[in-house]
């Protein structure tokens, strides 16, 4: 029972991860359009920078809080370089142009920053464990990730729930051409958005660092999950985003935790761990194509 | 005109031979491809056998019998379809006498035919030793400095059963070797074994849910092997989950001087078992590792011992042949001789090319200086020979 | 033939045909065995982008998923071997077959959805299969598998790397010549004629979604005819040859040499990988050490193609006729 709900809140923990990641594709698909493929070098940038500001101002707290405008930035800048001509471009060149982006951003950073990858070490204040009930001790680092995680997801919500720029970005998604007839500056909005997730995806980043490593390629294939879990809310749809997430993270957790000891009843040590994990991410395709069919626009995407 | 063929043969060759034909040899370079991981996270194992392999070099005075010594290395990306096709490139366009480096052992067993089949080029495994290659993948152009990958394992299992460990969790990443490893503890530990878990490799970083099954298992002890950053992560999160005060770990190269400077106070005490340790006390190791450590200011790993073996391996052959590598079955027969002073002492070649070695147990101490070590406390195996070797059709 | 000379494109297309046809010979002549690894490399490629091309360029499907092909035909082979079914006589129409019915099945299930959803579709099928393909324990898993090449008795030895070559090259030439008898046939007019307006096509009463199925799956034969032509060319099989990055680099071959155009794809993969193996040293030239950055220059490179020069490398040699 312990063990179970252990694993639970690791899914929890890596569901709110990926929901960072995917929130930032999920407006910039939704709202401009765009399929971004380089979000993920956004989370990896986020992640490089976070341990350069740590390492010069000598604190985990300081160099995160840094990293938000940092990355913001850098979001400002590939919208205007390079998204901003995307939007009106058919799929297909967004695809070609933000494909060249990811090999651009890795060997970037390998120039930035060499190509060993680095570590970002868990800050001593959270280098121990939290008992969250009696007798069950938790990484503290992971559970602040919860907790930040959580924060994060709720002020989301109420930004695009209660205030005028979250009701721009709803109105952007569900009718594009409307918002920019109403006479709203579509132009900063849009650069706001992109920079508000390359904040999101950043921070993901930054999180995610001293529990996996810093290194070239990071984004690459955590990118296509991101994706995965935005068509299956429904594109443009943070709520969507936020539960396929949470759908995604315990997907990935029993196939980690739980698979490789059943299958291990009827098959070898070595092929059951093999297995196991293979079948967490075909099982998180075959949820994907099982809500397409019943649901052709994902779980809470605007029917057309 | 047979007779004015072998004249005109006799003229030329003796011609060769006086108009500088030995220099010409001399000048061409012996040429060494290097495949090992320079990027990446697990770049610092790659740079520490490039940095023996320097070592190496100048310790020959960058010639070998005369002929100056060329290395071209090569950036694995710790993939095996990467690492085979650099192996291809360095076999097929730079045409290198010999290819040796592997820190991986999928990365090896990818790239071993087009090597030594296709190529017919003669390959030094400075690391990896899947079990394969020791039988019945066993090969004429194949040779190791290093181990065969259940062997570490095997030692490090004899040893536990004289500590009387009774239980162990047993904990690995799922590759070629990781297998092995798993495989090597379970040949010669004799208590029970609590439970096993072989995790994705490389993409897994994140050992939580482990660590919580090996808390209720509550095994005497836990046996890993996770390289370079992985053992890194492994105890980092071994100790964040309070594990360390209640259960101890026992490790095979996940604990060296690779991972020491960031694993620090944390790695104290952890016992491990390796061919190779830094404070063995023959003469050529007391200079290699006082050179490494003068140069680079940092203790040298068993990586890059190996890799500084497989350098003198080659040249030991070279040296005996004059430079001349154009026959290779006569290499390969000096090679098989293992005639040269091996940072781990002397050694033999088994059947399959493998060496016949000792074993000893380490323990991760502090030096005088306050520097992350290892030191040896016991020899855990005497001539210790591959679980292997008669698989390999080799004699 | 004379009269094709006579314009650039023409003269270009014969002098390309021509160094590949003689590539084995010209790489003995100057011992540059590793120049034939490459080029066997290239042809193979260039089938599946020519393959892709037919779905992606004439179609205007962005299947963002087609190296999954090289998987299906490459595991296919892998596996026969594996349970020492070595004759290319078996082993090839079954990797064929294979290869034909996933793509008529995800065709099937995903030409339903437009646009962005078949791009996320294709790509969410491939990475299932690269995933299966890494939770194969008895296959290698990620780790992938050596493999025996095929063996045809007495017709072929593939293990020869020049009659290998040249075996690739006639496919490679099969293939090129299908696809410009698909291109100006009926039933490629109406592929083309869908992807500019696929409503009309309906309104002229062309089942049109059948017509798309029947390209995507033929477009999957030739990808997994690649797939086992990789497969034979290293003797050797793993996930990472299905990966989702190789299925960008496809897209990236086929809009680099020339979206629905014949020889395009062919233009695009030599591109592509001569930049791959040139621009390294080229940088170097700069600076010794640049070269191992030759990313960062490819990299914006596709973005200004993407945004400046759609045509391609075809686009070069003038307007089409």
């Amino acid at each position: 029972m312990d063990y179970l709900l252990l694993q639970m809140l690791n899914g929890v923990q890596l569901g709110l991860l990926m929901f960072l990641l995917a929130a930032g594709l999920t407006l910039t698909f939704g709202i401009m359009d765009l399929v971004n493929l380089a979000h993920g070098s956004l989370y990896m940038m986020g992640a490089y920078i976070a341990w350069t500001l740590i390492g010069w101002t000598d604190s985990f707290v300081i160099g995160a809080i840094l990293t938000v405008p940092a990355t913001f930035l850098l979001g400002l800048v590939v919208e205007a370089v390079v998204a901003r001509r995307l939007y009106a471009r058919d799929h297909l060149d967004q695809v070609l142009a933000t494909f060249g982006l990811i090999l651009f951003f890795n060997e970037l950073v390998r120039v930035i920053w060499g190509p060993a990858g680095k570590s970002i070490a868990v800050p001593q204040f959270l280098n121990h464990t939290v008992e969250i009930l009696p007798g069950m001790p938790y990484p503290a680092y992971r559970f602040a990730i919860i907790v930040v995680g959580a924060a994060v997801a709720v002020l989301l919500a109420w930004l695009v729930a209660r205030t005028r720029v979250g009701m721009l970005i709803r109105a952007g998604a569900s009718n594009r051409r409307m918002i920019g007839a109403l006479g709203v500056n579509i132009e900063l909005l849009f650069s706001l958005v992109f920079g508000l997730g390359a904040v999101f995806a950043g921070l993901a980043g930054l999180m995610a660092a001293p529990i996996t490593s810093v290194k070239i390629g990071m984004g690459d294939d955590i990118l296509i999950l991101a994706f995965v879990i935005i068509v299956i809310g429904g594109i443009g749809s943070i709520k969507g985003a936020f539960i396929a997430a949470m759908v995604v993270g315990q997907i990935d957790i029993v196939g980690r935790a739980f698979l490789p000891d059943l299958l291990k009843t009827f098959m070898s040590n070595a092929a059951a761990s093999t297995a196991a994990p293979a079948i967490s991410q075909v099982l998180v395709y075959v949820v994907m194509a099982g809500v397409l069919v019943w649901r052709p626009t994902g779980l809470f995407g605007q029917r057309t | 005109m047979k007779m004015n063929l072998f004249g005109t043969t006799t003229i030329m060759a003796l011609g060769a031979m006086s108009l500088g034909g030995l220099p010409a040899m001399a000048q061409t370079p012996i040429k060494i491809g290097f495949v090992s991981t320079f990027s990446g996270p697990q770049a610092a194992i790659g740079e520490d056998m490039r940095r023996s392999v320097e070592l190496a070099k100048e310790h020959l005075g960058g010639k070998i019998a005369g002929r100056p010594i060329e290395i071209i290395y090569e950036d694995d990306q710790f993939k095996p379809d990467v690492g085979k096709q650099k192996s291809e490139k360095l076999v097929q366009q730079d045409k290198v006498n010999f290819v040796a480096g592997y820190i991986w052992s999928n990365v090896l067993l990818a790239s071993l035919k087009t090597v030594t089949d296709e190529g017919d080029t003669i390959l030094i495994s400075s690391n990896a030793g899947p079990s394969q290659i020791a039988g019945e993948l066993c090969n004429k152009n194949f040779f190791s400095t290093s181990w065969q990958n259940d062997q570490t394992p095997m030692a490090m299992g004899e040893y536990l059963n004289t500590k009387g460990v009774k239980s162990l969790y047993l904990m690995a990443g799922n590759y070629a070797a990781g297998k092995d490893m798993l495989a090597g503890v379970r040949r010669t530990f004799k208590g029970e074994i609590k439970g096993e878990d072989l995790t994705k490799w490389p993409d897994q970083l994140d050992f939580s849910a482990e660590l919580a099954k090996i808390r209720a298992a509550k095994p005497d002890g836990i046996f890993i092997f996770y390289p370079g950053a992985h053992g890194v992560q492994f105890l980092t999160q071994y100790s964040q989950a309070g594990l360390k005060s209640q259960v101890p770990l026992y490790q095979v190269f996940s604990i060296d001087a690779i991972t020491l400077p960031l694993q620090k106070e944390l790695a104290l005490g952890t016992l491990g078992a390796q061919e190779w340790v830094n404070d063995l006390p023959n003469e050529q190791n007391k200079r290699y590792v006082a050179d490494f450590k003068k140069k680079h200011t940092v203790y040298p790993s068993y990586y890059g011992a190996q890799s500084y073996d497989s350098i003198m391996l080659i040249a030991s052959a070279a040296e005996a042949l004059k430079g001349d590598l154009t026959n290779k079955d006569k290499v390969r027969a000096e090679m098989k001789k293992a005639n040269f002073k091996s940072l781990r002492g002397d050694f033999k070649y088994n059947t399959n090319q493998f060496p016949i070695q000792n074993f000893y147990i380490q323990e991760a101490v502090k030096d005088p200086e306050g520097m992350m070590t290892v030191k040896t406390i016991a020899t855990a195996v005497k001539d210790g020979k591959d679980p292997y070797y008669e698989k390999c059709p080799m004699k | 033939m004379i009269a094709a000379l006579r314009t650039p494109r023409g003269l270009v297309t014969v002098l390309v045909l021509v160094v590949l046809a003689v590539l084995p010979l010209l790489t003995q002549a100057f011992d540059q065995r590793y120049l034939l690894s490459i080029g066997t490399k290239i042809v193979i490629w260039s089938i599946a982008a020519v393959s892709l091309n037919m779905i992606l360029g004439y179609g205007g499907m962005v299947s963002f998923g087609h190296a999954v092909f090289f998987g299906i035909g490459g595991y296919a082979v892998g596996i026969l071997s594996a349970h020492g079914v070595s004759s290319g006589w078996i082993q090839w129409p079954v990797a064929l077959l294979a290869a034909t019915l996933w793509a008529a099945l995800v065709g099937a299930l995903s030409l339903r959805t437009r646009g962005l959803y078949f791009i996320m579709i294709t790509l969410a099928f491939a990475q299932l299969v690269y995933y299966v393909g890494g939770g194969l324990e008895a296959y290698g898993a990620d780790d992938g598998l050596n493999i025996s090449r095929s063996r045809f008795p007495g017709v072929i030895d593939l293990r020869n790397k020049a009659s290998f070559y040249w075996l690739c090259f006639v496919l490679l030439c099969g293939t090129l010549w299908f696809c410009s008898r698909f291109a100006n046939s009926r039933f490629g007019y109406v592929i083309r004629g869908a992807k500019s307006n696929d409503l009309r096509m309906t309104a002229l009463g062309f089942p049109v979604f059948r017509y798309r199925l029947a390209a995507f799956t033929i477009s999957g034969a030739f990808g997994g005819l690649a797939g086992i032509l990789l497969a034979n060319e290293g003797a050797y099989i793993s996930p990472a040859m299905m990966s989702w990055v190789k299925s960008g680099d496809l897209i990236v071959i086929v809009v680099l040499g020339g979206m629905g155009t014949l020889f395009g794809p062919l233009y695009g993969t030599i591109a592509f990988f001569v930049l791959e193996e040139s621009l390294p040293p080229l940088l170097d030239l700069g600076r010794k050490g640049w070269g191992e950055y030759w990313q960062i220059v490819f990299g914006p490179m596709l973005v200004l193609i993407a945004l400046y020069a759609r045509g391609g490398i075809d686009s070069l040699f003038g307007r089409r006729r």
